[in-house]
């Protein structure tokens, strides 16, 4: 179908917009660690992991099950690097797999801090 | 008809709805089942005879990796919440009837063989508490510490013959026999060092054998009750040896009529194979390579087909295994997450719970063929109500 101009002038204008909105959101940025925020699709994928797949040992709450809890208060004082090597490569000699099949670096990252931060599924 | 008498037609609809409310229609216990919605904290009561759902009952908490087992009359169930929670309800009047918070964290239990105690394995702060079915009112409170006084979490709990109870303690390693005769004053027998971690465990319909599997060992551990002087010894400690183990994304359950035939069906752990033991000697008889980890390995009820459901990332699977020949003669996919399987009580169907598609699907074990797919908000556990009669359960 092809639109009048002054609404395919708008529908671009649109589309910009929407663009520069995807990429805001994609590129939030913490300010003093350069963790980025996957894409809201994305975002919404992680939080189903953590919650059903990650929730199946660590409790739908994340409040603790057979792995241990994962909330603020539990992950406090611990160094994010070491809890994102757990995440992506889990953790010899105990229940924990490695996530790494499923999740990027950044990803990892990006999850750990939410985590510490507080971040319920 | 004029204002009065259309008035009074209304007043005898109002009373003839009345009655039919304060006398609902006599209904048995036996084709029902309950089904666990996890992330709304409700259960469904579901019928067998018509596939469809007669009540969901909410307010119970959270219910992730909930379980719960039948009152021996099979009217009312004890659903068993993470957060610690027991909620009695009453599944003909559709309501709950009694709750109570008595742990931190919590994944399940078991009813005692006269029906008269509720058991709750806790994993935070640990230990088993005993209950009054009829009130909740706690009865006796089992810590699980080892020797050395290190509290473990507790997991496999299942009823024995003669108010007994087995259960494991994941962290210590050891298998514990309750005995609750006097159910404020049970005595404990402990096995020790019987593996590392158990993660599960089972009694065997007859109450006979209690099995824990071994997280942290190849093989499974093994009680006879009807000898327990003899202790808990290894069986199928060699299926991994020389193998890398594979990632496990969610631990298998071992409770289900896993036993078939001649035979006991098992899953593997960190193996993409289903272990077959020959149930008199408990050495391997076969190993069944199947699609991914399993979790649920369950025996139709004339144990003559196997039917398995998997960990992520293979959760939208499931593959049946035909016990003569242990070949997988089918693999279906009838959604996504597919998290918990039951069959009815004479095994015609087979209820699956799909999780991430927010449905029950009802299959024909017959014809493989779906009957049924039914709306059900983030379920998991489905449990029918022939379970009140069965030991084990």
């Amino acid at each position: 179908m092809k639109l009048p101009a002054c609404c395919r002038t708008l529908t671009a204008k649109c589309l910009l917009l929407g663009c520069c909105a995807a990429l805001f959101i994609s590129e939030a940025v913490y300010a003093d660690s350069g963790i980025v925020s996957p894409a809201p699709q994305r975002v919404a994928e992680l939080r189903h992991l953590l919650r059903e797949d990650c929730g199946a040992c660590h409790g739908l709450t994340l409040n603790g099950g057979l792995g241990s809890p994962l909330t603020a208060a539990a992950l406090a004082g611990k160094p994010g690097d070491s809890l994102v090597a757990t995440l992506l490569d889990g953790r010899p000699g105990s229940a924990m797999p490695p996530w790494r099949p499923f999740m990027s670096e950044a990803e990892a990252q990006w999850l750990i801090r939410q985590l510490q931060q507080g971040m319920t599924p | 008809m004029n204002a009065r008498t259309r008035l009074a037609a209304m007043a005898a609809g109002a009373v003839v709805l009345l009655a039919a409310c304060a006398t609902p229609a006599l209904r048995g216990s036996g084709d029902l089942g309950v089904v666990i919605e996890r992330a709304a904290g409700s259960v469904q009561v579901v019928s067998n005879s018509s596939n469809t759902m007669l009540a969901r009952i909410g307010g119970l908490g959270d219910l992730s990796h909930a379980s719960l087992v039948y009152s021996r009359d099979a009217r009312y169930v004890y659903v068993f919440g993470r957060d610690g929670g027991i909620s009695k309800v009453d599944i003909l009047a559709g309501k709950l009837v009694a709750r109570v918070l008595q742990a931190g964290n919590s994944i399940g239990g078991a009813i005692s063989s006269d029906g008269r105690i509720v058991a709750a394995q806790n994993y935070s702060p640990g230990g088993v508490k005993l209950f009054d079915a009829d009130t909740l009112a706690l009865l006796a409170d089992i810590p699980a510490l080892d020797d050395n006084g290190q509290p473990s979490k507790v997991v496999g709990l299942a009823d024995l013959p003669g108010n007994r109870f087995a259960f494991s303690l994941f962290e210590a390693g050891e298998i514990w026999v309750l005995d609750a005769a006097q159910p404020r004053a049970p005595q404990v027998t402990k096995y020790r060092n019987v593996g590392r971690n158990p993660y599960d465990g089972l009694a065997s319909s007859d109450g006979r054998y209690y099995i824990a599997g071994l997280y942290g060992d190849d093989g499974l551990a093994l009680l006879d009750n009807w000898q327990p002087q003899a202790g808990v010894r290894r069986i199928l400690p060699g299926y991994g040896q020389g193998r890398d183990k594979q990632p496990v994304y969610k631990m298998p359950h071992l409770r289900g009529w896993s036993l078939a035939g001649d035979y006991a069906f098992l899953p593997a752990i960190g193996h993409h194979e289903v272990l077959v033991a020959d149930r008199r000697s408990w050495q391997e008889a076969a190993r069944v390579p199947v699609y991914g980890q399993p979790v649920f390995v369950m025996a139709e009820p004339s144990g003559r087909r196997v039917w398995v459901n998997f960990a992520f990332p293979h959760n939208d699977t499931v593959q049946v295994i035909d016990v003569p020949t242990m070949q997988v003669i089918q693999t279906l996919k009838p959604g996504r997450a597919i998290l918990h399987m039951e069959f009815t009580a004479r095994g015609d169907a087979v209820w699956l719970s799909s999780r991430d598609d927010d449905k029950l699907v009802v299959i024909d074990t017959a014809t493989f063929q779906t009957r049924r797919e039914l709306p059900a908000a983030n379920p998991s556990g489905i449990f029918f109500s022939w379970r009140a009669g069965r030991m084990g359960m």
